[in-house]
């Protein structure tokens, strides 16, 4: 496998090798999904639109719904104007979604269309919404145009009605899994407290097999319910590359806390998250949720010896990196590479005060960096165990590395969207596959002595 | 199914319509590569993703980069499964196909070029992997602004003796992938094919164009013309090389498997080196007999001849109990089929053979001669998309052009009676085997299938990812077509298996069988009595 890589390191300082990011709209995409009847649309060549809904759909092996302008290379001469127009009047007439949420494409942005002013000349159905976000390829990642999305969501449509706030929080869950979306509401209910969380995927894009198609599926956040999250009294912003500015946002616009958070992956960012909702509501825990966190203690004291001490590689979106690396310090871990393809020095910032906090001495942490460099690392001093996306399956078999798919994509196994790993639940399932994939390897490299029953 | 349409699409997809009839002489004219309507949820991709993805990055041992932002080299990583491996002259070694090349253009580079950054990524990458030659594959932000690629990869070739080639294959090009598939077939001829001077040993040197080895296809393409006695000479570009494609123009006959995206090359080589071609279909155990027959009387060997008749008679064999188990499952199931640009043709033969009829069939990105057949070339108008894709005006090659029949080893006199009985430089299009009533529908999209599935039932839709589980949600079994849902081979006989096991698969899972709730066949039944 990869036979064709350099022996020696290599100079590498220009572009990507073996990209560990990818491009705005994608996000964006990812994001509109989650409002209830929105029907995304890409403002660009078709092909950004074909590119996007088929990396999404191998993700999450749901229908992932959205229209194109259809750029020709006249509009591209021209203006992308009416196309857009056109493709406002068509989309609503034929698949009359209750929102359109368009975002642009390298190809739109470098001409430089208006979109705000070509939206207002547009004929927009009466009650029907059509919201947009710039979301330049050439800039940020995936995780930037997710980020940009919430925020339109919150500039469009978040309103406050004035007459004082209600007893409720807004949650923005991140660049996260349905299935996880539905862990946080079960954590919340478990709480007692009305929560809007925006956007939604789940009831979308993790949906049942009725023989009963829903182009629009019951799932997402409703266009008033996000207008509502203005009357909330707090937002619980997940993760500060995907979901901080959309609560700044929110704070100034309507006067909602914004509490930033890192995402609710591992004991201490789930202890955080679950505390910021005591102090704000002062709500009790209920025995039920100090039984999961107790259970996941529990494990972690039983099965140390599984991984503590590991050195570990861990690659992918900035959010999901930062609340990892802390859980696999907490395990005992210790990860010693430390990637996302997403630009950000606040990454490498926060990263490294983790690791020098849990006296992790010769770690190496990037933003922007690519999986060719972090195999390369991996090359010149080895770890036990690779954490990432499905594109580390690469690294994996060419190093002969145990290997845990964690966060998006994961394009070669199933069921991941629908299984969270946020929580105390999703500390048990993290535990179980970081555990299991050192055990499978232990059993399968030993020699027949030390083959054993009970590990 | 046109009804919601507002006027003005109505009008339009309403020509992109053509419904089977037995009785009419020819084919009634379709509209094909005209532009999509913006905001119809269509399946096309982009010249890049014809260029890049279909073409260009499956030559195993060139790099190629993607200039641009992040995501077009990203989105098409690893996602085609056009399988390569090493042979006598490519070593592990200097096969690329698995890695991902990007500039990754930042805004900077957006405001004042990206010429410099390419120029030092190719510089990195010589240094690095030491490939034999190197491609540059333009995305939608590069022709905008204005980088000259094709001047940054000619002073690349200079400064580091080798090719590097460059192709403007932005995605705003055309009206499709198709724009992207002539680009790069355009510069493969002009820089690349003919630049060789390796002949194969062996006789009945043949190339099979347009076949990218997806799931592994034309490895047993490979396996059975080997054994009849050819020699197989390159497969564009699917496992192909750089070696082997420079020399391209050393054979005596090429195959066509993909029609829409390779049939300029074949003309091309027929025009400029005298090179025949024939179109071929290798799905399909009939159709698969029938092209073999077909190559077969193009050199007018009875050797030959009776060796394709052995390989036929054992693999025909061979398959066919095991055929037979599948086809009691897939007998008189309802299929529509709707991917790329002859896919939706060949299998066709291949779900004949398992007893099932394709009711409805649309290319992505076809022209009108492959639904009409090339006869139709001559009247095709050509509007502002296609001006703006170039052609090459080739003329015989002075020292190589040979004719047709000298290619072959035929006097003229055989070679003009071959013609009237193989379809030498011809397609003849998906509408012929169209079953009589059925629908040919171009550039299928969102509502229309949707419309379809609800009026005309099938039992299973042949689609891309985007569509599968569409399908799924409406009750309905689905394959995807371009990526085989991951196995494959499905090209010749033991393809044929692989096919029919999965088809067979996907319409009689038990789960099918259990969506309905024990608790609401209850209550559709009435309660049961717990007295």
């Amino acid at each position: 496998m990869l036979e064709c890589l350099p022996k020696e390191p290599v100079e590498h300082t220009t572009g990507k090798i073996n990209p560990a990011k990818t491009c705005q709209p994608l996000g964006a995409m990812y994001a509109a999904l989650g409002i209830h009847g929105c029907l995304p649309h890409s403002h660009g060549s078709q092909g950004c639109c074909a590119y996007h809904r088929m990396h999404l759909t191998r993700h999450f092996r749901d229908p992932v719904m959205a229209s194109s302008s259809s750029f020709t290379e006249g509009a591209s001469v021209f203006g992308g104007a009416a196309n857009l127009k056109t493709s406002i009047k068509n989309v609503f007439a034929i698949y009359n979604p209750e929102i359109m949420a368009v975002h642009t494409t390298c190809l739109s942005e470098t001409i430089g269309d208006d979109l705000p002013n070509i939206i207002k000349q547009a004929e927009i159905p009466e009650g029907k919404r059509v919201i947009h976000v710039n979301t330049p390829s050439y800039q940020g990642s995936h995780v930037t145009g997710f980020s940009g999305m919430c925020k339109a969501m919150v500039s469009y449509l978040a309103e406050a009605d004035g007459t004082g706030k209600k007893a409720q929080m807004n949650i923005l869950p991140g660049f996260v899994n349905p299935g996880d979306m539905r862990e946080i509401r079960r954590i919340v209910s478990l709480l007692g407290v009305k929560m809007i969380m925006f956007p939604d995927t789940s009831g979308v894009l993790d949906t049942p097999l009725t023989s009963r198609y829903q182009m629009y599926p019951d799932g997402g956040t409703t266009v008033a319910e996000i207008r509502d999250s203005g009357n909330s009294e707090v937002t619980l912003a997940l993760g500060s590359f995907a979901s901080h500015d959309a609560a700044d946002i929110l704070q100034d616009k309507c006067g909602v806390t914004g509490i930033p958070l890192r995402l609710p992956i591992g004991i201490g960012a789930t202890d955080d998250f679950i505390m910021a909702i005591r102090d704000w509501f002062g709500v009790e825990i209920p025995a039920s949720l100090a039984l999961e966190r107790g259970q996941v203690i529990d494990t972690l004291i039983d099965t140390h010896f599984h991984y503590q001490g590991k050195r570990v590689a861990v690659f992918g979106d900035p959010d999901h990196v930062i609340a990892l690396t802390e859980f696999l310090l907490t395990m005992g871990m210790v990860p010693v590479y430390v990637l996302t393809g997403t630009p950000g020095k606040a990454f490498e910032t926060e990263i490294t005060k983790m690791l020098e906090d849990a006296g992790v001495t010769g770690a190496r942490v990037k933003a922007e960096g690519d999986l060719f460099e972090l195999q390369q690392w991996i090359r010149e001093a080895p770890v036990d165990l690779l954490i990432g996306t499905s594109y580390g399956k690469y690294i994996a078999r060419a190093e002969d590395l145990p290997f845990v798919r964690f966060g998006f994509p994961i394009l070669d196994r199933a069921v991941h969207p629908l299984m969270p790993v946020v929580g105390y639940r999703g500390c048990l399932r993290l535990i179980e596959q970081i555990s299991n994939a050192l055990l499978e390897r232990r059993d399968r490299d030993c020699p027949d002595e030390d083959f054993e029953l009970v590990l | 199914m046109l009804d919601p349409y507002p006027d003005t699409v109505k009008k339009n997809r309403k020509k992109h319509l053509v419904v089977k009839n037995e009785t009419a002489e020819c084919c009634p004219q379709i509209e094909a590569n005209t532009r999509t309507i913006p905001g119809i949820i269509s399946q096309r991709g982009c010249a890049y993703a014809g260029c890049k993805g279909v073409v260009v990055a499956p030559i195993k041992d060139m790099i190629t980069i993607t200039h641009g932002p992040v995501g077009c080299g990203y989105y098409s990583w690893g996602t085609r499964r056009n399988k390569a491996r090493a042979d006598e002259t490519t070593p592990k070694e200097k096969i690329y196909s698995q890695l991902c090349f990007i500039t990754d253009m930042q805004e900077p580079d957006i405001v004042f070029g990206g010429e410099k950054k390419l120029a030092k990524m190719i510089d990195e990458v010589v240094a690095a992997f030491h490939p034999r030659a190197i491609n540059i594959c333009a995305t939608c932000p590069v022709g905008l602004i204005g980088d000259d690629i094709n001047a940054v990869a000619k002073a690349a070739q200079e400064r580091h003796g080798i090719q590097v080639i460059a192709y403007n294959c932005e995605g705003y090009k055309g009206v499709s992938q198709s724009a992207g598939h002539h680009i790069a077939n355009n510069n493969l001829m002009e820089k690349v094919i003919g630049t060789g001077t390796n002949r194969k040993p062996g006789r009945r040197v043949i190339n099979i164009l347009g076949e990218y080895n997806i799931g592994g296809d034309g490895w047993e393409l490979e396996r059975i013309l080997g054994e009849i006695g050819y020699t197989v000479n390159c497969i564009l570009t699917g496992d192909a090389s750089y070696l082997d494609i420079k020399n391209l123009h050393l054979a005596d006959l090429n195959l066509v498997q993909c029609h829409r995206s390779i049939n300029y090359i074949a003309e091309m080589m027929e025009t400029k080196y005298g090179i025949p071609w024939l179109k071929v279909n290798f799905i399909g155990i009939e159709a698969t007999n029938e092209s073999l027959r077909h190559i077969a009387r193009c050199f007018n060997d009875p050797e030959l001849a009776s060796r394709t008749e052995v390989v036929i008679a054992r693999e025909t064999a061979r398959v066919a109990a095991v055929l037979e188990q599948y086809r009691k499952i897939c007998r008189g199931r309802k299929a529509f089929a709707f991917v790329g640009g002859s896919r939706s043709h060949h299998y066709q033969h291949l779900l004949r053979d398992l007893g099932m009829e394709v009711i409805v069939a649309g290319y992505e990105f076809a022209h009108r001669d492959d639904y009409e057949g090339r006869q139709v070339i001559p009247t095709i108008k050509s509007d502002a998309d296609s001006k703006n894709i170039p052609e090459l005006h080739l003329s015989p090659d002075p020292e190589r052009y040979r004719e047709a029949h000298e290619y072959l080893g035929l006097t003229k006199e055989q070679y003009e009676a071959l013609i009237k009985d193989v379809p030498l430089s011809y397609y003849e299009g998906m509408y012929p085997d169209m079953p009589s009533g059925g629908l040919m529908i171009d550039d299928a999209n969102h509502h229309e299938v949707e419309e379809m599935v609800a009026r005309l039932k099938p039992d299973l839709i042949f689609s891309g990812v985007r569509d599968k589980y569409i399908a799924h949600k409406l009750g309905v079994a689905s394959k995807q077509l371009h990526s085989y849902d991951y196995a494959g081979p499905y090209a010749g006989y033991g393809g044929a298996i692989n096919f029919a096991r999965d088809v067979a698969n996907a319409l009689s899972t038990p789960a099918w069988k259990m969506i309905i709730p024990p608790w609401e066949i209850e209550d559709t039944k009435g309660r049961k009595s717990h007295a």
